[in-house]
C-alpha cells in the first residue's frame, strides 16, 4: 500500500432519491453528522426523495413493508392495510428514543447547522411543484449542472 | 500515552486528545483548551453549553446529542455552531474535559 497521508473529508454533497422513511433518514443523518464534525454539507433531494422537503408530506413518510427484504416480513403480510403505518409508528418511536427528530425538525436543525438544502429541478418540473409546496429550509431549485458546480471539490454521496 | 501541560500540570489525554480523567478538569483548563481550539474567550453561552454537557455526562456517562443540547441548554443550533465552529459536539466535549461523544445525532 502506498504510504500517502489520509486527507480528512472537508465537504460532502448528499443526494436523497427515495421517499420512504428508511430512504430519507440515512441522508439526513449523514448530513447532520458531517456538520457535527465540522464538514461542509449540502443535501440535494430528487425524485421521490423530494417528499422529504414538501411541507404536506415531510412528516408523513412511511416505511416500505412491501418489496423491502430488510423488513423480514412476507410480502402478503406487508400488504395488509395499516401494516406500513404500524411499522412506521414503531420505527418513529425507536428513533425518538435515540433522539432522531421527525423529518421537519431534523431539516430545520440541519439547515441551522449551516448545511444547504436543494430540490432537483427536473423533478419539480415533472411533478408540477410550486415554490410554496416546499419547506422554508429549501435554499433553491437547481439543475443537475448546478448541483455538480456546488459539489465541486467535495465528495458526492448517493442515497 | 499523550500528555499535555494544562493548568500548570501534566495531564494524560485519551486517544482522541481529550482529557483522560474528567475529574482533573477545572475552568482554567477549559479556557486553555478553548484557546488551543481557536476560541479565545469563553462567554456565558459557552459556559452554559459546557456545564450542561458535564452535568449530563455525570448522570448518564455520555455527552448529550446536539438536539438535546439545544433543547435543554437554551442555546439554539445556529448559536451553537457559532460558539463552537468546526464541530460543536466534539469541541464542546473536549473543552468540557469529556471524551468525544459516542452518538450519531
Amino acid at each position: 500500500m502506498a504510504n500517502t497521508p489520509t486527507q480528512p473529508i472537508e465537504k460532502v454533497s448528499i443526494i436523497v432519491s427515495h421517499g420512504s422513511l428508511e430512504g430519507v433518514y440515512p441522508g439526513l443523518i449523514m448530513a447532520n453528522g458531517a456538520r457535527m464534525e465540522g464538514i461542509e454539507a449540502s443535501l440535494f433531494f430528487t425524485f421521490f426523495g423530494l417528499d422529504a422537503v414538501i411541507k404536506k408530506r415531510m412528516d408523513n413518510l412511511k416505511v416500505a413493508t412491501v418489496g423491502n427484504p430488510g423488513m423480514h416480513m412476507p410480502t402478503l403480510l406487508g400488504a395488509i392495510p395499516g401494516m406500513s403505518a404500524f411499522a412506521t409508528s414503531m420505527m418513529k418511536k425507536e428513533m425518538e428514543k435515540i433522539d432522531i427528530p421527525p423529518v421537519g425538525e431534523f431539516l430545520t436543525m440541519i439547515h441551522d447547522s449551516g448545511a444547504e438544502i436543494y430540490a432537483c429541478k427536473a423533478t419539480v418540473d415533472m411533478f408540477h411543484l410550486k415554490p410554496d409546496d416546499f419547506c422554508p429550509e429549501v435554499d433553491g431549485v437547481i439543475s443537475v449542472g448546478q448541483f455538480y458546480e456546488k459539489a465541486a471539490g467535495g465528495q458526492i454521496i448517493f442515497t | 500515552m499523550q500528555t499535555a501541560i494544562l493548568g500548570g500540570k501534566t495531564l494524560t489525554l485519551d486517544a482522541d486528545g481529550n482529557l483522560a480523567d474528567r475529574n482533573e478538569w477545572n475552568e482554567e483548563i477549559a479556557r486553555e483548551i478553548a484557546a488551543i481550539e481557536g476560541i479565545p474567550e469563553l462567554t456565558t453561552q459557552h459556559w452554559a453549553v459546557i456545564n450542561f454537557m458535564r452535568s449530563v455526562f455525570d448522570k448518564e456517562g455520555d455527552s448529550p446529542s446536539i438536539r438535546r443540547l439545544t433543547k435543554e441548554s437554551g442555546v439554539d443550533t445556529k448559536t451553537l455552531y457559532q460558539l463552537f465552529p468546526k464541530g460543536p459536539a466534539k469541541k464542546a466535549a473536549r473543552i468540557a474535559g469529556l471524551p468525544k461523544p459516542k452518538g450519531c445525532i
